[in-house]
């Protein structure tokens, strides 16, 4: 009790908090009880997960426009094989190879594109091949109701226009690049996302009036609409490989193996992705 | 009292304990200096990238500091002076930005001050004024973020005060404002003093708010650190480089102010 009134007005000397109602919080602070049953409940809560059953982690690097479609080839890898658990780490494929150059643990990349991948390769962080398995291209895509009435690419040239890009350094930036290269056009964005994933969510959030994003973005989501571009898009080719740098490239290779299968393409397919 | 101290050699697990704790700070700033190309450095540091970021960064976390001032001053002055109901409720929205990942604050003003935010919507329908993706959202982003600081410790410091002394300055004949010009603000100077410097440094640091809300593009809303993380993974030297600027402005505002600002006495 000494010390719960010591602490009370050193606060009072700190001036923090409301005078009248820190010493309320001290009086019930210190009760041994509740600080055995605090520890007993993170202890059990630390040995539960850390591995349930003995599964193995299989951790896979896949890029952002990768996300619904590996979520689901991860339930039916795992149906498939049930002592693994698959642990899947998103992000731009920028993002993700500087992690694994850096020497990130990783079992698997999945790349968006071939250029990130040949990165990595180089980095000797690849004893196998790197096999491609899905190509995308972009799309114009719009919040519902098109609020800010984009007809075509010659908009992204429009000031008035809140338009959003993904960064270059990414394949999605990369693509629209090119596109914007071929079409002999000066796009004037608003922003420039690190990923295509950030720049969807600011699209169907509609605080954005348009941008270029996947195809397999605009199919599996229900806030944004699609604006036909007079012209075909580039498409970029997904490069898969299992890692030798993370804890368990056997079952990598198996994830790679699943990707390829016929299960695996036919899940991609259904989420809009082509064929490599 | 007199100005001697006595010099009193501190326990061994304090000495040992705060040197890991200086190590953890010092050991990253090592790692960053060793990574920098010292003959490249020059022409990276003055390419229009940088120098746009640097400006940026510059003007709104100034910016931003002013406001969090101009705002957050009668704000610790109403928690600490003025009684009203609901009063450390309204403490912890205000200081909640502290514990709020920067990512949801900034998540948080595009639902409000966003085009089609609650707040936002009206704004634009009305003044055409649309405050994400422009360099006063990364001001609002800043603002939001680092306004606590100055809260939190002027409200500290007004909470300290001796009344007496307003009160004998009352008494002399000072109108009410004389007596916060001339007795109040005077006598939290410190604090508000190191409040201010927090509160530029959070700002100049911001990332995530920023991202989330004003978006990022060169020139206009692409402060240092959001350059820096795209600088990451096209261009290494540049993001050390830019680090190590950063690095420099910090620690030369710190270091030279802390003595200015930081002590009481």
């Amino acid at each position: 009790m000494a010390c719960a009134v010591s602490e009370a007005s050193s606060l009072l000397a700190a001036g923090v908090g409301d005078r009248e109602n820190h010493l309320v919080f001290h009086e019930n602070h210190a009760n041994p009880r509740r600080l055995i049953a605090l520890t007993f409940a993170v202890v059990i809560t630390a040995c539960g997960s850390v591995g349930g059953g003995g599964s193995e982690e299989v951790v896979v690097s896949a890029a952002a426009s990768l996300a619904g479609a590996f979520g689901e080839i991860e339930s039916a890898f795992e149906e498939l094989y049930p002592e693994l658990d698959i642990v899947l780490n998103v992000g731009g494929s920028a993002t993700l190879r500087e992690q694994i150059l850096g020497g990130a643990p990783s079992d698997v990349f999945a790349s968006a594109n071939m250029a990130n991948m040949d990165l990595v390769i180089g980095g000797g962080f690849v004893t196998g091949q790197a096999r491609p398995f899905a190509s995308n291209s972009l799309v114009i895509a719009v919040p519902n109701g098109n609020p800010g009435q984009i007809t075509g690419l010659g908009d992204f040239e429009n000031e008035d226009l809140l338009i959003g890009l993904c960064s270059p350094e990414v394949p999605c930036g990369e693509l629209a690049t090119l596109l914007f290269a071929v079409s002999a056009l000066t796009p004037l964005p608003d922003t420039v996302e690190p990923n295509v994933r950030s720049l969807l969510v600011k699209i169907e959030a509609a605080e954005l009036d348009g941008g270029l994003v996947y195809v397999t973005d605009v199919s599996t989501s229900t806030a944004v609409e699609h604006v036909e571009m007079d012209m075909e898009s580039p498409c970029t080719t997904y490069e898969i490989a299992a890692l030798n740098s993370g804890r368990n490239e056997a079952a990598g290779a198996l994830f790679v193996e699943f990707v390829l299968s016929e299960a695996g393409q036919g899940i991609l397919a259904a989420y809009g992705f082509g064929s490599p | 009292m007199s100005g001697r101290k006595i010099r009193q050699r501190p326990p061994l697990v304090i000495v040992v304990l705060g040197s890991i704790g200086v190590l953890l700070f010092l050991i990253p700033l090592i790692g960053l200096i060793s990574r920098t190309r010292w003959s490249g450095l020059g022409s990276l540091l003055g390419s229009d990238f940088v120098f746009d970021a640097l400006r940026l960064s510059l003007v709104t976390s100034l910016a931003a500091t002013f406001l969090s001032a101009v705002f957050g001053i009668p704000v610790a002055w109403l928690l600490a002076r003025v009684e009203f109901r609901g009063r450390a409720i309204v403490r912890g929205i205000v200081l909640l930005p502290l514990v709020l990942p920067p990512v949801v604050g900034g998540a948080a003003l595009l639902f409000a001050l966003g085009r089609s935010g609650i707040i936002g919507a009206s704004l634009d329908e009305t003044f055409g004024l649309v405050l994400p993706f422009s360099i006063w959202g990364v001001v609002i982003a800043s603002t939001f973020v680092a306004m606590p600081f100055v809260v939190i410790t002027v409200e500290g410091a007004l909470a300290n005060l001796d009344p007496r002394f307003e009160g004998a300055a009352a008494t002399l004949g000072g109108s009410r404002s004389t007596v916060l010009r001339r007795v109040t603000l005077p006598m939290i100077r410190p604090a508000l003093g190191a409040g201010l410097l927090l509160t530029w440094a959070r700002a100049f640091g911001e990332f995530g708010a920023t991202i989330t809300f004003a978006g990022s593009l060169a020139g206009r809303t692409q402060t240092m650190p959001l350059a820096i993380f795209v600088a990451l993974e096209s261009d290494r030297d540049a993001a050390v480089a830019m680090s190590l600027l950063m690095v420099a402005i910090s620690l030369g505002v710190l270091v030279v102010l802390r003595d200015r600002w930081w002590r009481t006495n």
